[in-house]
């Protein structure tokens, strides 16, 4: 399952992708332990698949909460992004 | 010389006289429907304050996103580069500028010479500007100067799920029906919007450099504090007369690029 | 003043009860039951053997548990049906919910798809909910599992709530915007503000100009569609494509929908007295039915 957390607003879309789908076979938790914010979480989805997702608290301020990772915060590639060896990860901004 | 800075925001019209670069003279009024003749109106209200009168005023610069529309100008800058002029002017160890107004805020990185390195902008979200501090007090029915005050006195960190400012007034009315004492949702509020604020600033760049801060808001005791904390800054240096930041740093590079000229004061607008 | 209660009432779900009198659930092998506590309103689904026995909408309380009895019980009442003789109970709902009662919890995104692939048809893939707080739109497989989704539920723009703050400033009653918003001169004004907060200064200024009240409010349905329409585009749109949710009953919104993404939704057949708003706890009990097979199963295996 391809789940788009985010939103959108008057100033843009802001959405972190998760392909669920190839979490299914992943053995590390490289994405949860990338994330200076602590954004993933891995968790049983609705069919017991461990899967990681974004915690729910963060989900409507994801541009204020991964800024420290955007160029201005001195990264070139996206933490969570690159950390993810199945390539599960993509951010729309 | 004698040059005018007029910020023509949606909201407000700021402006603000210098005679040979000190302030004399600065106005305000409502922006309305008919921004131009507002904007006439808000030079004669400045021009009155410095004791002169509107044709005594050599250059006048437009700011402001609505300063299209004001057609008797002599120049336009964008707001970025007046808030970064007037608050070079006014603190030249000044690094990191924050603007928040009504219906924008703005971060602008600067260096020693008062040059732009770097900005960001919260715009056509109204829960990144004024408008949302504005709402909340009148959700919590109080004005804007007991909202600060409250929020201040609060000792509470209650996360506002909320980050939209429609969807914020109603939780609001939710947690003063569940009895959360009024200054801790204050404090929710001011800490909400300064989360935003804090996180444009730093995609503007920010470091732990002196931080000034302009715009209407700067003078919401509760918000000011909010944003220390949330950028973890011993303190911001809140700019003197902060609403009229863009004003004056129009009015300065009036001054600068007006030197030597008689330029004067294109035509009145109709109807004004 | 009873007419103004209702039309507050359009994208928030009133009060609504059925039940199929002439079912008989004594003897029957399954009885299941969905409960969706939403942020305004929550719901019960009843199934007897796989059929829709009864439903409840009622307006969320103050806490969740007390919502999760008060919709359960509203479906229940009248008939001697009691909650000891359901077999499985699937909770779901906005954020994370406490039904305590519930053997097991599901996403909404999965209940609600679920439940409109059982109302509307295994042909489902596309699914728009418009609720009064959000805008989601799910693709899913011919069984209603979900494959790709997206939700707003941030922006107040583009939910049934940021419609209501345009409607209000407007002086449109909310049931009236989509006739009006087609009633218009062919000349709507252009609007640039996408928040709802700046939108409804800009509809007073555009008003204050001289724009009719039709005019100024088809632009807003527009920009409207445009941003739901966008959420759309961004996990892309496969027939059939079928819409719920209050903004499912306002044309003026719909029809713009449908036109930008090219596909007409479908709708839903009346027949089966099912309505839209309970697609979350129908998707649950049908979880539960499924589930409770399973568990059974696996004790015949055991025993």
């Amino acid at each position: 399952m391809i789940a788009n957390y985010g939103y959108q607003d008057g100033s843009g879309k802001y959405f972190v992708t998760i392909d669920t789908g190839k979490c299914e076979d992943c053995l590390g938790r490289w994405c949860v332990d990338a994330c200076p914010q602590s954004l993933f979480l891995i968790e049983p989805d609705d069919y017991n698949n461990e899967v990681a997702t974004i915690e729910i608290s963060v989900r409507k301020k994801l541009k204020e909460k991964c800024v420290p990772c955007k160029p201005a915060g001195g990264h070139e590639a996206l933490l969570c992004v690159e950390a993810c060896r199945p390539g599960a990860v993509t951010h729309s901004w | 010389m004698i040059t005018a800075g007029i910020d023509v925001g949606s909201k407000n019209i700021h402006v603000v006289i210098l005679r040979d670069e000190e302030l004399v003279g600065r106005w305000v009024v409502a922006s309305g429907f008919e921004q131009a003749e507002a904007a006439w109106r808000a030079l004669e209200g400045a021009a009155g304050d410095a004791g002169i009168t509107v044709e005594d005023v050599d250059y006048t610069v437009g700011t402001g996103v609505g300063r299209k529309s004001v057609d008797f100008v002599d120049h336009r800058v964008t707001e970025i580069a007046a808030d970064a002029r007037g608050a070079y002017r006014l603190i030249p160890d000044a690094r990191t500028v924050i603007d928040v107004g009504a219906d924008e805020a703005r971060a602008i990185r600067i260096d020693e010479t008062g040059k732009v390195l770097d900005f960001a902008v919260n715009e056509k979200c109204a829960a990144g500007a004024g408008v949302f501090v504005e709402a909340m007090s009148r959700a919590l029915e109080v004005s804007l100067q007991e909202f600060g005050e409250m929020s201040a006195r609060s000792k509470e960190s209650i996360p506002m799920n909320a980050q939209c400012t429609v969807f914020a007034e109603s939780e609001v009315v939710s947690l003063i029906h569940n009895n959360v004492p009024k200054h801790d949702i204050a404090k929710a509020c001011h800490d909400a919007m300064a989360g935003r604020v804090a996180a444009m600033a730093r995609r503007a760049g920010l470091e732990e450099e002196k931080v000034v801060l302009g715009g209407g808001v700067a003078l919401n005791m509760g918000f000011v504090k909010a944003l220390q904390e949330t950028l973890s800054i011993g303190e911001i240096t809140v700019l003197p007369d902060p609403e009229f930041l863009g004003a004056l740093g129009a009015a300065i590079i009036g001054a600068e690029k007006g030197a030597g000229t008689t330029a004067g004061l294109g035509k009145q607008p109709q109807g004004a | 003043m009873n007419m103004v209660e209702e039309n507050k009432e359009f994208w928030r779900w009133s009060e609504k009860v059925w039940r199929d009198e002439t079912m008989d659930w004594q003897g029957s092998e399954s009885i299941t039951a969905g409960i969706d506590v939403g942020s305004v309103s929550s719901q019960a689904v009843v199934m007897v053997d796989g059929k829709v026995y009864a439903y409840h909408s009622t307006r969320t309380g103050s806490s969740s548990p007390s919502s999760a009895h008060k919709a359960l019980d509203g479906a229940l009442e009248g008939s001697d049906l009691t909650l000891e003789d359901v077999h499985y109970v699937v909770g779901t709902g906005y954020g994370r919910v406490n039904v305590p009662f519930a053997n097991r919890a599901i996403t909404e995104i999965s209940c609600h798809a679920r439940g409109a692939n059982f109302m509307a048809g295994p042909s489902i893939r596309t699914i728009l909910d418009m609720g009064g707080q959000d805008c989601k739109v799910m693709r899913c497989d011919e069984n209603g599992k979900v494959q790709n989704f997206i939700m707003n539920d941030k922006c107040a723009a583009g939910t049934g709530r940021g419609m209501e703050v345009i409607a209000d400033a407007l002086g449109v009653p909310i049931e009236d915007i989509g006739s009006r918003s087609f009633e218009t001169d062919g000349r709507p004004p252009v609007v640039s503000n996408v928040c709802t907060v700046f939108a409804k200064s800009e509809a007073t200024a555009l008003l204050k100009a001289g724009w009719s009240v039709n005019n100024v409010l088809a632009s807003y349905c527009a920009a409207m569609a445009d941003r739901v329409a966008g959420l759309i585009e961004r996990i892309g749109v496969e027939p059939e494509f079928f819409i719920t949710g209050g903004i499912a009953k306002n044309e003026g919104v719909v029809n713009r929908v449908e036109g930008i993404i090219g596909v007409r939704a479908i709708p839903l057949d009346e027949s089966t007295n099912l309505d839209p708003q309970i697609a979350g706890a129908l998707g649950a009990a049908v979880f539960a039915q499924a589930l409770l097979k399973k568990e059974r199963k696996k004790a015949t295996h055991q025993g």
